[in-house]
């Protein structure tokens, strides 16, 4: 392992562990807002394991994530808890096998045309739950009571919390050695030259198809965790603009790294969060979505490589600096 | 398929781009250990005829037939796996993934464990390339790069290697590496069909070559031959 490696392992190292101790400091509030943000996390890294792995930019990410909330709320019993057991599952495989459908069929496509297939197929999802009486119309449904695993009820926000905890790490983990094996670095080559991928052998469309699967599946636990989280489900969570807004996430922290997802979420959610402040913002609050936009424009225009590109772009900075200083203390030192 | 049979036997190969109608029915056979010499100034349809034995270029014509196997429809990672390995023009590295991996990600068993290019013979091969093994493809220089790419497409264990301009702005010392080695590949028994700037060593390296002019062959036979005809320079405006 590289020292390059190696501080990359500590710096998420160090994101697990100070999630593992907000909640133990932290109010009702900010352990609720944090939670929501895990999930967004292991939403980011769906689509991380697309655009970033595979080089597919998938526009229609949403669809995933509300077709895994919808089926926990539709399968979850009207009165009493439903069971995490079966719930989850059924979520991801909902989730995973939409995917696959969506794939098989837009993955035969590229570039521009397949970034519009995917959104077509995502807005497609979106007119049967706002148009038919399937996912309760516009206002969507509820999820009255929320399910168990065993004795932990995901009704209290602290297990919520650490469940998502747990999840966002086992998402995290399973990511990380994806894509050191094989087939991941296999999605890699694809992400840089797949015709070279071709020449060499390897039929490139299971591959892709695979990829697609497993972050549908991914999305489709965010979905679920993000439906027990809020107990209501409604058509915007397969809208393009969360479409768009987990794209974004990913590109502010830097697309091409795990940890870029993560970061990126959690930047997203704290930024949206700073701008509809009205202790901070007061009027201006309500035109959050100027505010962030701005940022994040900003964020992209400077920051190129994302939030994990910073101590990069510092360092070459500050090395920038000390040679313009060191030549010019030779020219000094000449004159002299 | 008879041992005297030729592994690769392309028939009448005519090839699009778009509306251009760039190969105008071209024959290319290569024998088992062979290796064939592909001539012709820029443009002139070399690229793209091997683009098109390879299933790259899909708007085509002919037949193309792979040990007795018709793959005139087949696609590239098809191809690939009947034993034809590339090397393509301007390096074939992945950059994103270190060396070690960039050589073992295609590897596939030897038939012949005493003849196949094994991890460990790739790196006695290009020794240089055992310092590198945990760099990526991007910092390696250009003939390192190059040695990766050869040393990859020989991990495929072929039976034909496909190289294009595989020296093409390469350090002169690397260049006379990358011929010694084109060389080894030849005494291991494997095909090549070599694509070059260099046409003397082209030809000095090849037992057939063939020289393209407009998407037609207009001289071809045993290398030799080919390099003592005097229509070669015309033909390569040298």
């Amino acid at each position: 392992m590289t020292n390059n490696d190696t501080s990359k392992s500590v710096f998420v190292a160090a994101i697990f562990a100070a999630l593992a101790i907000y909640p133990f400091t932290g109010s009702e509030f900010g352990t609720d807002l944090v939670t929501t943000t895990m999930v967004f996390a292991i939403f980011a890294l769906s689509l991380e394991l697309l655009v970033g792995g595979t080089g597919l930019v998938c526009f229609g990410q949403a669809a995933f994530f509300g077709i895994g909330a919808y089926s926990a709320v539709l399968l979850s019993p009207q009165y009493d808890p439903g069971s995490v057991a079966i719930l989850l599952p059924a979520a991801v495989l909902t989730a995973a096998l939409y995917a696959l459908f969506v794939g098989a069929l837009s993955l035969r496509t590229k570039g521009v045309y397949f970034i519009m297939v995917t959104l077509a197929f995502a807005q497609m999802a979106y007119f049967v739950v706002h148009d038919t009486s399937l996912g309760g119309g516009t206002d969507g449904i509820y999820m009255t009571v929320k399910p168990t695993l065993g004795a932990i009820d995901l009704g209290d926000t602290q297990a919520l919390y650490w469940v998502t905890y747990v999840l966002l790490i086992a998402v995290f983990v399973f990511l990380a050695v994806l894509s050191r094996s094989r087939f991941g670095r296999a999605l890699a080559g694809i992400r840089v030259n797949e015709q070279r991928m071709r020449a060499t052998g390897f039929s490139t469309y299971p591959y892709k198809l695979a990829a697609f699967t497993i972050s549908g599946a991914i999305a489709g636990l965010g979905g679920f965790l993000f439906a027990v989280k809020d107990g209501a489900v409604n058509p915007e969570l397969m809208s393009w603009h969360l479409s768009g807004s987990v794209l974004v996430m990913i590109i502010l922290g830097g697309i091409g790294h795990l940890r870029g997802a993560l970061i990126g979420a959690f930047a997203f959610v704290l930024l949206e969060e700073l701008f509809k402040s009205e202790a901070i913002f007061g009027e201006f609050s309500k035109h959050w979505h100027l505010g962030l936009g701005m940022t994040i424009i900003a964020s992209v225009a400077l920051l190129p490589r994302g939030l994990v590109g910073l101590p990069g772009q510092w360092g070459q900075h500050l090395l920038g600096r000390a040679t313009r200083r060191a030549e010019d203390m030779e020219v000094q030192n000449a004159k002299a | 398929m008879a041992p005297t049979d030729p592994i690769l036997d392309a028939r009448n190969i005519h090839a699009w781009y778009g509306s251009s109608h760039v190969l105008h029915g071209i024959d290319l056979k290569i024998a088992r250990g062979e290796t064939v010499g592909l001539l012709g100034r820029n443009g002139m349809g070399k690229s793209t005829l091997i683009r098109t034995l390879l299933g790259h270029v899909t708007q085509r014509d002919g037949q193309i037939h792979l040990f007795g196997h018709d793959v005139s429809k087949s696609k590239p990672h098809e191809v690939a796996r009947r034993g034809v390995a590339y090397v393509p023009e301007g390096r074939g590295v992945f950059p994103n993934l270190t060396v070690r991996e960039n050589l073992i990600m295609a590897a596939r068993p030897s038939r012949e464990a005493s003849r196949g290019w094994s991890y460990e013979r790739v790196l006695e091969t290009f020794p240089r390339l055992t310092e590198r093994l945990t760099n990526l493809g991007s910092q390696l220089s250009g003939g390192e790069q190059q040695m990766v790419s050869i040393g990859r497409a020989l991990m495929t264990q072929p039976d034909l290697v496909i190289l294009d301009e595989a020296t093409e702005g390469l350090a002169p010392l690397i260049v006379n590496e990358i011929w010694n080695v084109i060389g080894d590949i030849r005494d291991s028994g494997i095909a090549t069909l070599i694509v070059d700037r260099d046409f003397r060593r082209v030809l000095e390296h090849s037992d057939n070559a063939l020289v393209l002019q407009k998407g037609l062959v207009e001289l071809a036979g045993p290398a030799s031959k080919v390099a003592d005809d005097p229509a070669l320079s015309g033909l390569l405006g040298v």
